[in-house]
């Protein structure tokens, strides 16, 4: 089923939380709408549901115009960040919640129940308590109860913003591969961009109340369409033209500016072509990673990410000399100072 | 020698944890003590000196038809405030907790006055006005209906004074009912009314039980404003508490000691009652 926004505003206020909004998910997507806390994107995952009203504009799903339809005729399964499971309920009567209000055959319910217990791995918990679970468990529980009722939608909001690290990544990774069983067009919000990357067949990137970037994980990553994208979906090192990174071959314009990668450069330990000369300040261990910070020769800093093993086989010290050679920069025109208030207007020129 | 060195060696060790046990700390003195002379030891009088009256006479005094009448009005009537409070109380607590309207802070702030209230000064706003001729009481007179100075007077004095203890054990816990929950319910297609039925009232109902529990027991208690608001006639409209009060006034020091036996038994049984439900009421909570 399609969900259609068309140039959705919505103000709380003064604050404006969704400007001229417009976004297709297709059919059998799985959509991250993804940005900093007062973006927009829990507002607009809840207009959708029909939480809250536009003040203008239209919402469809499956090309069924929703903008004022109640949210119990909408069809949508609403998944919340705290579960809002209810705790007098057992997790079976939880499940089974929508199908008993829609009153249909105690037999079919008994069915869809099992079903959906096996669907969730939490077989021979039906009896128990929301509060006698994990919030992992809880947080599958809360989807299954959604699920039950066959919305055309799926909805969740931060679903699993309340989780700790490790049951966070197996939740998602469990949410993908049910995704990718289901084909149910999903529509999840989320500020962590690991997270969207992970589980996301496209990412929306939002920013005060505007889409900044429609695009797969891939795209979105390798080809942001702005500043904010850029540092937003991964770290950035910001050069300004007077950087001695263009001492060099690079030509740099006053009115740009340069985007890097940490891990986008090459170290050397001896001087190679146009490289740079830079001093390692710190060396941090990240795992898999390890993050240098450098001076330049214009006491500018720089963060550079290797991998281990590169790491290990140039064998760095700190306060050692190094030579960087960028690999990809990408550039942006300037038109604003701060990096997070750019407008989704700026031409990428060169990558 | 060893033996001795090492057995005195296992006497040191052990002491502490002896003294730990044996020795009962300062804080426990205090408690205790507290206790002991502020309720144990009236109450233990008050058994006490039943208990020299003989299983007979005891029985006698406590079943006289004049008792039994007024553990009646006093029973009946403090468990229908109870539940009607608990129903008002629970529609207050929700309006105050759920909208925002001019004054909220003011009404809110009006339904401790029972507690704060000397209950003299309840009852005698209450009998005035809902004597014959007072601002409500005008108003039933025409019907035949008379509420000051009948069981009516009773039961609107035991209102009055019940219905905070409802409001102020729901309201916190209305309050900490998340919106999602509501939320959550609509999504799936509950109406308001389904949703209010089978998601909001059950978390809240051991609660209200509570409340009413509490209102209860307080209105078995009142005796202040029951007595100006009431006749306190026997048979018609006269309340154990007062009762105990008009035996104390013909020196019948022997029947209010057994009233007062049978009351405080009940109290006994309904607090446990409470402690019961607000255990029970905790039973889903994380």
């Amino acid at each position: 089923m399609s969900i259609t926004i068309s140039q959705v505003s919505k103000k709380f206020g003064n604050f404006q939380a969704l400007d001229n909004i417009d976004l297709d998910v297709q059919p059998g997507t799985l959509v991250a709408l993804l940005g900093p806390s007062g973006s927009g994107k829990s507002t607009l995952l809840r207009t959708v549901a029909g939480l809250e009203t536009p003040d203008q504009g239209r919402v469809r799903i499956n090309n069924r115009d929703t903008t004022n339809l109640d949210i119990r005729k909408r069809n949508i399964g609403f998944v919340f960040q705290h579960y809002a499971l209810f705790k007098h309920l057992t997790v079976r009567e939880n499940i089974s919640f929508g199908l008993d209000i829609r009153k249909k055959p105690r037999q079919v319910i008994k069915q869809r129940v099992k079903e959906l217990l096996e669907l969730i791995q939490l077989e021979g918990f039906g009896d128990r308590y929301p509060n006698q679970l994990s919030g992992g468990q809880r947080q599958r529980v809360a989807l299954a109860r959604a699920l039950a009722v066959q919305p055309e939608v799926l909805l969740l909001d931060e679903p699993f913003g309340a989780l700790d690290a490790k049951v966070r990544q197996e939740l998602r990774d469990w949410l993908r591969r049910l995704h990718d069983e289901v084909h149910l067009t999903s529509i999840f919000v989320t500020h962590d961009r690991e997270e969207a990357m992970a589980v996301a067949d496209k990412i929306v990137v939002m920013n005060q109340g505007k889409i900044e970037q429609v695009g797969t994980p891939a795209e979105v990553y390798e080809h942001p369409a702005n500043p904010f994208v850029m540092s937003f979906v991964g770290e950035v090192n910001v050069l300004l033209h007077t950087s001695p990174i263009f001492d060099h071959a690079h030509r740099a314009n006053p009115a740009t500016r340069f985007f890097v990668r940490p891990h986008d450069f090459e170290v050397f330990t001896t001087p190679q072509g146009d490289s740079v000369l830079a001093k390692v300040k710190r060396i941090i261990h990240l795992g898999w990673q390890v993050q240098l910070e450098l001076t330049l020769g214009d006491r500018s800093s720089l963060i550079v990410h290797l991998n281990r093993e590169e790491f290990v086989r140039l064998d760095l010290k700190t306060e050692q000399n190094v030579y960087l050679e960028p690999r990809q920069i990408k550039c942006f025109e300037q038109v604003k100072q701060d990096l997070f208030n750019s407008p989704a207007d700026h031409h990428q020129l060169a990558s | 020698m060893t033996s001795f060195i090492s057995h005195l060696e296992t006497q040191l060790r052990r002491k502490p944890q002896q003294t730990n046990s044996t020795r009962i700390s300062l804080p426990w003195v205090i408690t205790i003590g507290y206790l002991s002379l502020i309720l144990l030891l009236p109450l233990a009088a008050l058994i006490t000196k039943s208990l020299t009256l003989g299983m007979g006479e005891f029985w006698q005094a406590a079943t006289a038809p004049i008792a039994l009448s007024a553990y009646e009005v006093t029973f009946v009537t403090a468990l229908a405030a109870g539940i009607i409070n608990g129903i008002m109380g629970t529609l207050v607590a929700w309006i105050l907790v759920r909208y925002q309207f001019p004054g909220k802070k003011i009404v809110d702030a009006v339904i401790d006055i029972p507690f704060a209230v000397p209950t003299s000064v309840a009852g005698l706003v209450l009998a005035t006005i809902y004597s014959d001729n007072g601002w409500i009481g005008q108003l039933f007179t025409p019907f035949g209906i008379k509420i000051a100075f009948t069981r009516l007077g009773v039961f609107v004095a035991m209102l009055f004074i019940s219905l905070p203890f409802i409001v102020r054990t729901v309201q916190p816990v209305l309050l900490e009912l998340e919106p999602e929950i509501e939320q959550a319910a609509w999504s799936l297609g509950a109406s308001e009314s389904q949703t209010f039925w089978r998601v909001i009232l059950p978390p809240v109902i051991p609660a209200i039980l509570t409340g009413v529990a509490l209102g209860f027991s307080r209105a078995v208690g009142e005796y202040g404003s029951v007595v100006i608001v009431a006749s306190s006639i026997p048979f018609r409209d006269l309340i154990a508490p007062v009762l105990v009060f008009q035996k104390l006034e013909q020196y019948d020091y022997n029947g209010a000691t057994v009233i007062g036996t049978v009351l405080l038994l009940v109290s006994l049984v309904l607090l446990l009652l409470i402690n019961f439900l607000q255990q029970w009421s905790r039973r889903y909570a994380d």
